[in-house]
């Protein structure tokens, strides 16, 4: 049913630390290793090895630069696949119920074998969370690791999310948003955790922790204001060049 | 939004065949026999070959039946069940009139109301993504199904309906337009709000993801062919309604009447292209790109 559940049992999802990532792209990688060969459809390239190629991914690290009024500019690295929305666009155009939010746990999947290929969810999500896998026809997009989280063949702590798993520097972390005292909820209050785009109206699961403030080093050194350069124009030899350099 | 031609030609013939098998459906022009079975074959071309056309850009055409199933919550399967509606009744109705010669009133009346919420649906498919601001208009259906009342009035030859409805068309066009120019700052979303860096400053997109395209960029990101948009507009506008409007006006002539059939079709066609060429979705965003 695309209708979407009134509520869910559980809000299953991600907080992302945008003060933290390093733009490594390692959760990319192992997004794209588990799940090609796991649940659905693989992950498919095209045109590889050549010139324009493209391929299928459930996640992709943006990199932006922020400019503050004052100081330095900030890399921020920007890692997004699906947010998992409580008011998911996506899942209510599909016109063959393929798309769907799961009552126990809030995971927004795709029924790959109802999926027309229309592309209509795609144009719905704000995010650009999926993806028309361009050989299979199908729409792919982030499931949580959902054959991973419940999978009891795997040792207890694989038992999560691959980019999470495999994040060297932390920044991402999986568990319940709708239990206060989860960590990823504890988490998202202690630093402000924020959603994306608002004013869309999706209510993501799914949290960004903004970057913290950088520190401004004070000046400390009594001398340094005595090392000012004296002369700011040039005088001499250098001050006849640069008039006669002008005047060319 | 890429402009893909199966879209546009779907959008386009199947509005004009759905508007002409509503006026047959109201009984403008009273045709029967073999009159009757010219028009509803040009309806009936036009609006299935339109529905064919939107078949082309499936993923996956050979689950297109189940597209049938969820009317309760998609507009996209609401249209589905439009379309088969329409066609069907209007099937019977044309049959009645073709073989029989009998105009079946209530089942033309029927037909017609399925066919104009055909085109109604298909117009609710743009107008509820909130993601295309310029989409996202009261305006948008209002201009679908005008634009489809009016072609189908040219195609009926109801020459007095088709003038009052293609300036009506040509207003609501441009109005359009115009509303649609500010809809993404009015959206509220940017880059801002998209990565939630706004506070912090200027945003800027550094890097991309990838260095190669992607499903995204394809499908969202379209800004070839804007720079024209101003010049493809005017053109649009004179050929949708300005050419076909003098046409009309002129003393009554078939050719004069296929001239404005004609006109007016390229004129849709040019209007249909920039509809999806200048959507800006606001995925581009995160690229840097709208």
């Amino acid at each position: 049913m695309t209708s979407l559940p009134t509520s869910t049992d559980r809000k299953l999802g991600l907080v992302i630390d945008l003060d933290t990532c390093v733009g490594c792209h390692a959760c990319v990688i192992s997004c794209k290793g588990w799940n090609t060969e796991n649940y659905g459809a693989p992950l498919s390239d095209q045109n590889a090895y050549g010139a324009d190629n493209s391929g299928t991914f459930l996640n992709r690290v943006h990199s932006y630069e922020v400019q503050p009024e004052e100081g330095a500019a900030q890399l921020i690295h920007f890692p997004k696949s699906c947010l998992h929305c409580e008011d998911a666009p996506c899942v209510t155009v599909c016109p063959t119920g393929a798309s769907y939010k799961r009552v126990e746990d809030g995971i927004v999947l795709v029924n790959e074998s109802d999926c027309i290929g229309c592309g209509l969810c795609a144009w719905a999500c704000p995010y650009g969370a999926r993806e028309l896998d361009q050989a299979e026809g199908v729409m792919k997009k982030c499931t949580l690791c959902v054959d991973r989280i419940y999978n009891e063949n795997l040792p207890e702590e694989d038992r999560q999310p691959a980019c999470v798993r495999t994040c060297p520097s932390n920044a991402r972390h999986f568990g319940d948003l709708s239990d206060p005292d989860s960590d990823v909820s504890k988490l998202v209050a202690a630093r402000g955790g924020m959603d994306l785009m608002p004013e869309q109206g999706t209510r993501p699961v799914n949290k960004y922790l903004p970057p913290r403030p950088k520190d401004a080093m004070p000046e400390f050194d009594v001398l340094a204001p005595f090392l000012e350069p004296v002369a700011e124009e040039p005088k001499g030899f250098l001050g006849w060049l640069d008039k006669a350099l002008e005047k060319i | 939004m890429h402009p893909a031609p199966s879209v546009i030609f779907f959008t386009t013939f199947s509005g004009l065949g759905f508007g002409l098998l509503v006026w047959l459906g109201l009984g403008y022009p009273a045709v029967t026999g073999w009159t009757a079975f010219v028009f509803f074959a040009i309806a009936y071309a036009m609006a299935v070959g339109g529905l064919l056309a939107s078949t082309f850009h499936l993923g996956r055409p050979e689950r297109a039946i189940k597209a049938f199933t969820q009317w309760r919550s998609s507009w996209l399967s609401r249209e589905a069940w439009c379309a088969v509606g329409a066609l069907v009744i209007m099937g019977l109705y044309a049959a009645g009139l073709v073989f029989a010669g009998t105009r079946i009133a209530p089942l033309g009346i029927l037909g017609a109301i399925l066919s104009l919420a055909t085109v109604f649906t298909t117009s609710m498919i743009y107008t509820q993504l909130k993601t295309i601001p310029r989409w996202n208009m009261s305006i948008t259906p209002v201009k679908f199904l005008v634009l489809s009342l009016a072609g189908g009035a040219l195609l009926s030859g109801q020459v007095q309906a088709a003038l009052l409805l293609l300036v009506i068309a040509g207003v609501v066009q441009g109005l359009t337009w115009i509303m649609g120019d500010k809809a993404l700052e009015a959206s509220g979303t940017s880059l801002k709000t998209a990565t939630g860096l706004g506070g912090a400053g200027s945003v800027r997109s550094f890097e991309p993801p990838h260095t190669g395209t992607n499903y995204l960029l394809r499908e969202f990101v379209h800004d070839i062919g804007r720079k024209h948009s101003q010049k493809l507009r005017l053109i649009s506008l004179v050929l949708m309604a300005g050419v076909p409007i003098l046409l009309l006006i002129l003393p009554f002539n078939h050719f004069f009447a296929l001239l404005a059939v004609v006109s007016h079709v390229a004129g849709v066609l040019i209007a249909r292209w920039l509809f999806f060429a200048e959507a800006e979705h606001v995925v581009g965003l995160y690229y840097g790109k709208r």
